[in-house]
């Protein structure tokens, strides 16, 4: 193994945290502050934006706010609030301070309608650009410094045979390097339990995943929907059984560490299951996984620099935050949105590469991208995002490494 | 000849590597040998190896994937039409072709 091949220069934060990207994040705190928050990004592209539409704050989407503005690629962030909202932009910037980030924000209401915010918005986030670029830290990053999400959507018939088992060929190398992988989508392990209880490293894990598990079935059963939809049907899976099984091989063949939950960092290395299922709350919150978005939000959550999207379809979404690579398994499609995909599974059907192969071309990529080379949607400027209403227990401080 | 594809000896379908029409198909398996199509099968899509009863488990990775809702012959597309989930109620009530929903009114 050529390791000086998989090593590049990172970015690190004063809070020991390494990245891939040195960003400048505009977090808006309510839909109405969503419009200025664009504008301010517009045109400038290492600043990226998120934001929460909703009025009312929710515990759960301040974690997940404040876990983004935290990540690892994100050098610097400006808040905007409209001023009326529950979700307050001091707090976040004073957060985001506290993790040794420079951060900045104001209300459109104080500064004085649309045209003033965007101005004021633009002057700071080029302030805040400067300032990152010439005090971030450059150092060597490896496989072991990464955390790489995986994600699957738009799947079809090869997702199972050539796209997923890709990717888990890499998430064994990745793990195997020192690094660490994570994937979500507990409502696409319908059927699996026994799977994902051999899988367990230990007791302690193997409690866990029963409890994702049981939560999971019987979350899908009361919202009457699960994550199957018409273009997985058009593409030849019949049942939520038979895409459960083809999105679980993504995760490769290493014992799973545990379940973490949305916000929350791996504690260790090596390969673990999020849960972004809601816990038992008075309020119902409707579905789990409304959209792919929505899933690549709870991965970057847990500190994710690189994120890894598997699609048998055809997906052109990005992500704000991390380089998004999409992997495809279908040759039809890679020819059809040949501009929109990163790499070429198809190559394991057709008898042109190994799957072993195949991960390692997908760890070469994984490299470079991390190294700075852009990936499609990076190039293209697709920055999706997608942040809800949604409740989980918040996890207590004794139970170890919260980020 | 196209091909499909069995992931585990247990199975009793396999997975069409290219869209193939109503003609042989080579199964690539430990056991190499031509499957002849009832009807044309998309890539992706699902051909039955065995005769399947009505009420048997469909059988793919290994694990049961769903049951036949009536029976399936040897060369059969196997989909919404003749196979069902065991967990899914929605799934029961889309367009057996395309997978589209039916139950949701637009007007």
């Amino acid at each position: 193994m050529n390791t000086e091949k998989e090593t590049w220069t990172g970015y690190w934060r004063p809070d020991g945290r390494q990245g891939v990207r040195n960003l400048v994040l505009v977090i808006y705190t309510v839909e109405c502050a969503q419009f200025v928050a664009h504008a301010i990004a517009q045109g400038e592209p290492a600043t990226h934006v998120i934001g929460f539409p909703g009025c009312y704050d929710n515990a759960y989407a301040i974690r997940l706010l404040l876990s983004l503005a935290r990540h690892p690629n994100v050098g610097g962030v400006l808040c905007v609030g409209l001023g009326c909202e529950y979700t307050q932009p001091a707090r976040i910037a004073e957060a985001v301070r506290l993790s040794g980030r420079p951060a900045e924000w104001f209300t459109i209401q104080d500064v004085g309608g649309t045209a003033e915010s965007i101005a004021r918005g633009k002057e700071l986030t080029a302030r805040l650009a400067r300032q990152i670029q010439r005090d971030v830290r450059r150092a060597p990053m490896a496989l072991a410094d990464l955390t790489v999400g995986g994600e699957c959507g738009g799947s079809d018939g090869t997702s199972g045979l050539a796209g997923n088992p890709s990717v888990g060929a890499f998430f064994d190398r990745l793990v195997d390097a020192g690094g660490t992988a994570v994937i979500e989508e507990t409502v696409e392990m319908v059927g699996l339990l026994p799977l994902l209880l051999e899988r367990a490293a230990h007791a302690g894990a193997r409690e866990q995943l029963a409890a994702a598990y049981a939560k999971m079935e019987a979350y899908a059963r009361s919202v009457r929907q699960h994550s199957i939809a018409p273009g997985n049907f058009a593409g030849g899976l019949t049942t939520i059984e038979e895409k459960s099984m083809g999105a679980f091989v993504k995760s490769g063949s290493r014992p799973i560490q545990g379940v973490i939950r949305v916000a929350e960092r791996p504690p260790h290395p090596g390969l673990w299951i999020m849960d972004t299922v809601p816990d038992e709350h008075f309020m119902q919150f409707g579905y789990t996984n409304p959209n792919d978005s929505e899933g690549i939000m709870d991965l970057l959550s847990s500190g994710a620099q690189v994120n890894l999207f598997v699609t048998g379809r055809g997906s052109v979404i990005g992500s704000p935050i991390s380089p998004l690579i999409k992997v495809t398994g279908n040759q039809q499609t890679y020819r059809r949105l040949e501009g929109d995909m990163d790499f070429n599974a198809s190559r394991v059907l057709t008898g042109e590469i190994t799957l072993n192969e195949a991960g390692e071309e997908l760890r070469d990529l994984v490299v470079q991208v991390a190294g700075g080379q852009a990936s499609k949607s990076e190039q293209i400027g697709h920055r999706e995002y997608f942040i809800m209403y949604k409740h989980q227990n918040a996890p207590s401080p004794a139970e170890g490494c919260r980020g | 000849m196209k091909n499909c594809f069995r992931v585990h000896p247990d199975d009793n379908v396999a997975t069409l590597l290219e869209d193939a029409e109503a003609d042989p198909v080579n199964l690539i398996a430990a056991e190499a040998r031509a499957i002849k199509l009832n009807q044309p099968v998309a890539l992706g899509h699902k051909v039955a190896l065995a005769g399947i009863a009505a009420g048997g488990p469909i059988i793919k990775y290994g694990i049961r994937i769903g049951v036949a809702t009536q029976d399936i012959h040897p060369g059969d597309w196997v989909h919404l039409h003749n196979c069902a989930s065991l967990v899914d109620e929605r799934a029961a009530t889309l367009d057996a072709q395309t997978g589209r929903p039916t139950d949701t009114p637009y007007e």
